[in-house]
């Protein structure tokens, strides 16, 4: 198998590539890593007329994270695998839990978290993840530049708020605001049937606790309905509460019924529910483990 | 749609020798690697981004050469299993499966040597668990995987010690090193 004819541009610069689009038409599409493109374009499920190529781009690739740990910025050329290994990473567990999970290892050396993004697949890792902190997308277009939060900037499966000619530039990660003396942990858990293969479904979490208080909570679940979900029941049965077995089965209990899951080869809906009930429970012991300073590894789990 | 994707012009490192190609945009890495330069070994399995029997090492590290362009290999080093043995001796990596009979039908072999080459050039002394992770993006139908994992083990061994002795192999493979 092949890709269908295109015709190939390699842009030397995002405005460029943005400028080249805009004219293109959009039968146009541009190119990152391809681990979603390709293997699309190989099955003739996307037939793009031309291919903006961003891979040459330079400066794309980085993960920068101020020394108090406040704010992580990626550019959109940033693969998987050189996320997994940052520094970021290793001070936020929850970007080592999602990114060095993503597929096998030949995809996270080619995926980027860019490409990622801006595919909004309903099963895909890293928007669940983000949205738990406070995220942003700084976005070039051929008009110029603009910031759209996370959560405004994936409408719908594979939609995104990407206008035309318009590309993802960087991805900007902050912990939420707190205290002095709270602390913030987050944990991400992927269940999938195997390393090639999106997760059946997904949880992730992060808390701010001050003492054993949950002062604050983010809750997401991951490929459960079109686009990642926010659990807003199962927050609430933690948040004001001291973390306990109770109020963690509790929360636990309310994301049961958060996604609205399509049953296909993965599993059935009610299978892919309890999964995110169980996903839900870990996810929420393993961020306060990991807010009150333990230290706890966390891959993606393959049933 | 066009008619034709357009000709690219590109220069790779394959195997330490430059090649410069006329190329067609949508040619995959995979089919530039077997059918323009001839070199077979590299494996089309699936074609489907699942097994892995394609893995090669670009600019060092293991990519599926089904799921990427040729283009994107332009300006680049590309090592395919062609390029671990030398002067007809086999590489550290390779002696391991063959005396630890980690094949046989042999059809994913040569994509488990390149990912076994792109672990053991960052991680020279894996664990099992490392291990079964570096290569579950390698699928094999044969041989139930344990003889592979106790090669890539053993492999590690061999090759910190042809990497201590200065012979041929202590270096996971070329370009692994060069990034
Ligand atoms: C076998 C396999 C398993 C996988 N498993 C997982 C998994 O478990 N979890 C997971 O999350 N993902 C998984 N993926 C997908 C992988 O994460 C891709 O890397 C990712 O979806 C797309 O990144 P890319 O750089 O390859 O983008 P490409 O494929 O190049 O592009 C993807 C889309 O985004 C657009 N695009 C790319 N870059 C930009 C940009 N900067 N601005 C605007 N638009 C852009 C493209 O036009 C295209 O529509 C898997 C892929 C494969 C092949
Ligand atoms: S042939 Fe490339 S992954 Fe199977
Ligand atoms: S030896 Fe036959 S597929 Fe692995």
């Amino acid at each position: 198998m092949h890709p269908g004819p295109f015709r190939y541009h390699r842009a030397a610069s995002l405005e460029e590539a943005a400028v080249m689009l805009q004219q293109l038409g959009e039968d146009a599409r541009p190119l990152a890593g391809g681990q979603s493109l390709v293997p699309l374009m190989k099955l003739r499920l996307a037939g793009p007329t031309d291919l903006v190529d961003l891979a040459f781009v330079p400066g794309l690739s980085y993960v920068r994270h101020e020394d108090d740990g406040g704010e992580i910025r990626f550019g959109a050329l940033t693969r998987h695998a050189e996320i997994a290994d940052s520094g970021a990473a290793a001070r936020f567990p929850i970007l080592h839990d999602c990114a060095a999970g993503i597929g096998d290892v030949q995809v996270r050396n080619r995926g980027t978290i860019g490409g990622s993004v801006a595919e909004a697949d309903p099963s895909g890792d890293w928007a669940p993840v983000l949205l738990t902190h406070v995220t942003e997308i700084r976005c070039v277009g051929p008009g110029g530049e603009r910031t759209v939060a996370l959560r405004d900037f994936i409408l719908d499966a594979y939609t995104t708020a990407l206008g035309p000619g318009e590309l993802v530039r960087e991805i900007v990660m902050r912990a939420p605001p707190h205290e002095d003396g709270e602390r913030i942990g987050g944990a991400y858990i992927a269940a999938k049937r195997c390393a090639q293969v999106y997760a059946t479904a997904s949880a992730a979490v992060r808390l701010t606790l001050a003492g054993d208080v949950c002062r604050d909570v983010a809750i997401y679940l991951g490929a459960v309905a079109l686009t990642p979900v926010e659990v807003t029941a199962a927050a609430e049965a933690l948040r004001g509460r001291a973390l306990t077995r109770e109020t963690i089965e509790a929360a636990a209990d309310a994301a049961r019924s958060g996604g609205d899951p399509q049953p296909d080869m993965r599993g059935s809906a009610e299978y892919k529910c309890a999964l995110a009930t169980a996903l839900v429970k870990r996810a929420i012991e393993i961020a306060a483990r990991r807010a009150r300073g333990e230290q706890v590894e966390v891959s993606h789990e393959y049933a | 749609m066009p008619e034709r994707s357009d000709g690219v012009s590109i220069s790779v490192t394959v195997n330490g020798r430059r090649h410069q190609a006329e190329i067609e945009a949508r040619l995959l890495l995979v089919d530039f690697i077997r059918e323009n330069l001839n070199l077979t070994g590299t494996h089309i399995g699936c074609d489907t981004s699942f097994c892995g029997a394609c893995t090669v090492l670009l600019n060092g590290s293991s990519v599926k050469s089904c799921t990427v362009l040729a283009v994107h290999a332009a300006g680049g080093e590309v090592t395919t299993v062609e390029g671990l043995a030398k002067d007809g001796e086999l590489h550290p990596i390779q002696q391991a499966f063959k005396d630890h009979y980690a094949l046989q039908c042999g059809y994913c072999t040569p994509g488990l040597l390149m990912s076994t080459c792109h672990l053991l050039a960052r991680n020279p002394n894996p664990t099992e668990k490392d291990i079964r992770k570096a290569i579950a993006g390698n699928c094999c139908r044969c041989t139930g995987y344990q003889n592979i994992y106790d090669a890539i083990a053993d492999a590690a061994a061999r090759v910190s010690a042809a990497r201590a002795a200065g012979t041929h192999g202590g270096r996971a493979a070329a370009s692994a090193e060069a990034r």
